[in-house]
């Protein structure tokens, strides 16, 4: 069991997210950067879907209750227990009575704390996700607050002494040596109602995602996008990545926690594959937008899948020595 | 300039959500006809392979893949076979009735709306009571309908830019569409009256009170300067 002593705010519980209930309104939820939760499962030797909970920008301190195996992904941020450094991208065990401690990140902003066999939280339609909007999942529906406790389901998985990391997808899923944010793109059913110049704008502008972002929708900063004729459209269901253009012209990117259905024109989607990667973006930090078509998407799916599998399969290679060592 | 035409194709339109999901747009008018099509395009298109849930919109519909297909020509034509069979799906409805207190705190932009359409606010409300509304779908946030049979008199465009925030039971008009708000969330509709309602609990199955095919009504309790 671990108790949080001091919180960012609107830390959540997150699994993968709830699928199956569009049909009735219910959203995705889930984690915003589900790479980095499947790699803090696959270091645990979890279920890929484990809940574990989701830090949107530290500082955060946590206590441990109880020993237990634990593990910090996403965010670069500067972590401790007890005082002494933990690596990035880090799977170790905890004993009782110790403290983390996360930073501010340097770079990135959502960090994950993983626990052995994920969070125990009851499943609410299919998922731990916390559902903030109607307050389901997660721990009560709420966001995790200080002196709030969470227990881990447990598992009889044992760690090399000193843990065991990974490579961050950042490294293993590098898409350009630009700084910002690079995201894939397909265009969407209104993209060619989108001047010239508009259209020109959203793949070259730097563009700025504003304070006024959070788990529902990044809403982004740039050149105006402007219809070559008004539209106004039947609602129709929308997915996390797709890139609505209210008509004030300011792109907004639907994300896991945007409504199931949506009618402002969608000048694009950005492919799942890289949905990650906006789940590391943070205020102030500038997107780039690169055109994509479905067949390439497919690949880049299949990739991160590829990863994620080495991955699963070379901390499960390093987890299975270290049983052999401790039978010795 | 009648905005709400200019989503009327000529033919069905297929696009994609990324790899995550496919988007078919109906030809024709928004009437319960080509909605009951949309309704049994659905229940076909939820046993088809790839295909996570078929999610009913206006007049479209939304596959969601998973895992995606490589090549999703397939779906794409079973789709348009679909759609061109011209089934009609008929759930038995249930009705409900809402009671609403029109403008004041809970409906700030009922004068915005009386100015938009040229109508009195007397004539808004009376127009917007008087129909008995079909749920259209399910969807935005849980358990909201989208709710068809709104007077084309009450047309107006969605707000340029939507509000952070309005309160549960909120009901709101936006193009030809209306509705009641289960849950305080964003919107870009104008909001012009109240109801004290629930429409969604997640411990019930199905966890939406209403679905596609039931029928509201408006009583109106009040109206508020």
């Amino acid at each position: 069991m671990i108790e949080i002593l001091s919180a960012a705010p609107l830390m959540t519980v997150q699994d993968m997210g709830r699928s199956g209930n569009y049909r009735y309104g219910v959203c995705r939820s889930g984690a915003m950067d589900r790479v980095a939760l499947a790699i803090g499962n696959a270091l645990l030797g979890n279920d890929e879907n484990a809940a574990a909970l989701e830090i949107p920008m530290p500082p955060v301190r946590i206590f441990f209750r109880s020993e237990i195996n634990f593990a910090l992904t996403g965010a670069d941020c500067v972590a401790t227990l007890d005082g002494s450094p933990i690596p990035p991208w880090w799977a170790m065990r905890a004993r009782a009575g110790q403290v983390l401690s996360l930073a501010p990140p340097q770079t990135g902003s959502c960090a994950y704390l993983c626990l052995e066999g994920g969070i125990n939280v009851p499943e609410v339609l299919g998922s731990r996700s916390t559902q903030l909007r109607e307050g389901f999942g997660g721990l009560n529906g709420k966001p995790v607050s200080p002196g709030d406790r969470l227990d881990a389901v447990g598992n009889d998985v044992i760690l090399p002494p000193g843990g065991l990391g990974a490579v961050p997808p950042r490294n293993a899923l590098a898409l350009s040596d630009w700084p910002g944010i690079t995201l894939r793109v397909i265009p969407a059913a209104e993209y060619d109602n989108y001047t010239a110049a508009s259209r020109d704008a959203f793949w070259s502008a730097d563009w700025l995602i504003t304070p006024q972002s959070n788990r529902a929708g990044y809403r982004l900063s740039g050149p105006d996008l402007t219809l070559t004729h008004p539209l106004e459209l039947r609602s129709h269901g929308i997915v996390p990545g797709v890139i609505q253009v209210p008509p004030g012209g300011q792109p907004i990117i639907q994300l896991a926690d945007a409504g199931t259905m949506g009618g402002y024109p969608k000048i694009g989607t950005v492919i799942e594959a890289d949905l990650w990667r906006i789940g590391q973006a943070r205020a102030g930090d500038r997107l780039r937008f690169i055109e994509t078509d479905y067949g390439t998407a497919i690949d880049a799916l299949e990739a991160v899948k590829q990863y994620l599998y080495d991955m699963r399969r070379q901390t499960a290679l390093l987890r299975k020595a270290a049983r052999r060592w401790e039978q010795v | 300039m009648n905005l709400a035409l200019s989503g009327t194709n000529s033919a069905p339109r297929i696009s994609h959500l990324g790899t995550s999901a496919i988007l078919f747009e109906a030809p024709g008018e928004l009437n319960l006809a080509n909605q009951r099509r949309i309704w049994a395009l659905a229940e076909r298109a939820s046993t088809w392979p790839n295909v996570r849930e078929a999610v009913p919109g206006l007049t479209n519909l939304m596959l969601i893949l998973d895992p995606p297909p490589r090549d999703p020509d397939a779906l794409k034509q079973l789709l348009l076979d679909g759609w061109a069979s011209g089934e009609e799906l008929h759930p038995k409805p249930k009705t409900l009735k809402i009671p609403i207190v029109y403008g004041g705190e809970g409906g700030p932009h009922l004068r915005d709306v009386a100015e938009g359409t040229g109508l009195s606010v007397d004539e808004v409300v009376r127009l917007h009571s008087q129909p008995t509304y079909t749920v259209y779908a399910v969807g935005q946030h849980a358990g909201y309908c989208y709710l068809g049979g709104l007077n084309p008199r009450l047309f107006m465009p969605r707000r340029k830019v939507p509000l952070v925030s309005i309160p549960a039971g909120s009901l709101s008009i936006a193009g030809m569409q209306t509705g009641v708000s289960a849950s305080r969330g964003p919107s870009g509709w104008h909001t012009i009256g109240r109801a004290e309602i629930s429409f969604f609990d997640p411990t019930n199955r199905p966890p939406a009170r209403l679905k596609p095919g039931d029928i509201v009504q408006f009583v109106v309790e009040g109206i508020l300067e």
